[in-house]
């Protein structure tokens, strides 16, 4: 498994800690009443969710998996995706903070630094997405 | 593939399935339940997706050890039973609690909520150490 990817599944496997951690606070509390105040962590669980965990370990086995291209760079200009990686993190970190912060234009901030991360994913595995070649079989299958 | 992961995998279409079934109920004229549509999105997410994913990981991810390549067996099905045991419980007891809450109900939700997370648990402690370059 190539270090990015590791980098990429150990951060998801975190944030499904944290986001589990979240959910469990919220649904207990809606079971027995004890703090009321964790619904305050509801939109930081749905991230850490959806973006953290699923969608991050997705890009990380992506990485790992997707066919390689015979060169020297097999895994293409690997500065795309460390990009995304940091910039994916940074975008997730600053959602999850930016009510303790109260400033209104975090949220802004950290949704386009997430989609700059997954656009730059795109555009460094883009060229990895190619059909299986087989000398025998003509065209692609 | 391993009789864990059949499992895992299974339990994870029924989960679809049952997902489904609660996404159509409250578009019955009527039928609408309070507390479905986190039972909704949960089956889906959590029951479907993340039970998915655990399935396939722990099948597909580099060895453990020589001796268990997929972690420790009971592990793998502690992970099984709490994920599938404590989503159960959600998905009975907090429309129930919406319907007419009782002090009872209360509590098994408090059992899903640790159920589920020591789900989570299990899986990081079972692919952590596999999450390495060979
Ligand atoms: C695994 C992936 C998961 C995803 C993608 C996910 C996603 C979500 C989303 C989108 C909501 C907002 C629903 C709404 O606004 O009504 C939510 C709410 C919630 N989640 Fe999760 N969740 C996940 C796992 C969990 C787990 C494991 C637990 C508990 C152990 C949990 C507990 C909760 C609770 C209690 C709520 C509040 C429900 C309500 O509105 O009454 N979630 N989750």
């Amino acid at each position: 498994m190539p270090r990015l990817s590791r980098f990429f599944i150990r951060a998801s496997l975190v944030y499904l800690f944290l986001g589990f951690t979240f959910g469990a606070l919220i649904l207990a509390n809606k079971g027995i009443l004890f703090a009321p105040l964790v619904w305050a962590l509801l939109p930081a669980h749905i991230e850490l969710m959806f973006l953290g965990w699923m969608t991050q370990l997705a890009l990380g086995v992506a990485f790992w998996i997707l066919p390689r291209l015979g060169s020297s760079t097999p895994r293409g200009d690997e500065r795309w995706s460390w990009a995304a990686f940091i910039l994916v993190n940074l975008g997730i970190l600053v959602l999850v903070l930016s009510p303790l912060a109260g400033i209104p234009w975090l949220g802004l901030l950290a949704r386009a630094l997430q989609t700059l991360g997954f656009a730059a994913f795109a555009l460094g595995n883009w060229q990895r997405i190619y059909p299986p070649k087989f000398p025998n079989i003509k065209g692609s299958i | 593939m391993p009789t864990l992961t059949r499992s895992f995998v299974k339990a994870s279409l029924i989960a679809l399935i049952l997902g489904l079934v609660a996404g159509i109920w409250p578009q019955i004229p009527g039928a609408a339940i309070t507390g479905l549509f986190p039972i909704y999105l949960h089956l889906l997410t959590f029951g479907w997706l993340t039970q998915l994913i655990f399935g396939i990981a722990i099948w597909m991810f580099p060895v453990y050890s020589k001796e268990h390549p997929r972690g420790p067996e009971w592990l793998g099905w502690s992970i099984f039973a709490c994920l599938n045991l404590g989503l159960l419980l959600r998905v009975i007891f907090e429309p129930l609690q919406g319907i007419s809450p009782s002090t009872f109900g209360g509590w098994m939700l408090v059992l899903a909520a640790v159920l589920q997370w020591l789900a989570g648990v299990g899986f990081i402690a079972n692919v952590w150490t596999r999450v390495r370059g060979k």
